[in-house]
């Protein structure tokens, strides 16, 4: 099942709700920027909540996905990843620096707005 | 009961996500903290998709410790692919010939708490990794 991507004023919303497998995240990365050239969203918040694992393939393939849609001009923060999330990470190896986070969606959403200045 | 043991063959993509759940079931089971079940459910993540990535099929297999003083986990993962010519290459940060960031074995050997490596070339690798619950 694709992962539902929501239209919000000029925001997309996408919050993972279901385990990812690789070819799950490639399609999403797919689908994300085809919606961003679409729509015209100058700002994307994707919300991992409910994600439970991060492993090395899903970090680059979120990482790829917030250099890909900034090459294209829209801002995407990450937000809610969960603590044991967050240290499995960084004992990865994996820092994911430079990538735009926020606590929760409203902080997500706070962030872009800040950053667009709009 | 828990079944003490149990063995996923990794040969498809959709494998790897299998292999993530009875690792983290068995996990739960044991009584690992969350933040324990994350890491021993990212570590099994990264050694399936080895096994996927490079010798294409394999087996995880899962064993729970239960000893007087002390319980555990012990992953064993076999497969018959090219094998690792240099190990201590492998074992580098940022080592990585699938194009991946690079974190794979270094990665996992952090995550867990033992961990041992035999590999010969054209025969295959075993990755044997352990974690106590604290």
């Amino acid at each position: 099942m694709p992962i539902p991507i929501l239209k919000l004023h000029n925001y997309l919303l996408v919050s993972i709700q279901t385990e990812i497998d690789d070819k799950t995240a490639i399609k999403f990365q797919e689908n994300l920027l085809d919606k961003i050239y679409k729509t015209g969203a100058s700002g994307v918040v994707i919300d991992l909540t409910s994600v439970e694992i991060i492993d090395s393939f899903i970090a680059k393939v979120l990482g790829d996905v917030v250099a890909m849609s900034d090459l294209m001009g829209a801002k995407v923060v990450l937000t809610g990843i969960q603590p044991a999330v967050a240290m499995t990470l960084i004992d990865l190896g994996i820092h994911m620096q430079n990538i735009p986070t926020a606590l929760d969606l409203e902080q997500g959403l706070i962030k872009l707005h800040q950053e667009l200045g709009e | 009961m828990e079944p003490q043991t149990s063995c996923v063959t990794i040969q498809k993509e959709w494998d790897i996500v299998g292999a993530r759940h009875v690792a983290r079931d068995m996990a739960r089971s044991l009584g690992f903290s969350t933040v324990d079940q994350a890491r021993i459910a990212t570590a099994v993540s990264e050694l399936a998709r080895n096994i996927y990535l490079y010798a294409k099929k394999g087996q995880i297999y899962f064993d729970i410790i239960d000893s007087v003083d002390r319980k555990g986990m012990n992953i064993k993962v076999i497969d018959s692919g090219p094998g690792i010519e240099d190990i201590g290459e492998v074992m580098q940060d940022g080592f990585s010939t699938s194009g991946g960031l690079g974190a794979g074995l270094p990665g996992v050997k952090r995550l867990m708490d033992e961990f041992d490596i035999e590999s010969e070339k054209g025969v295959g690798t075993v990755i044997y990794v352990k974690k106590w619950v604290r």
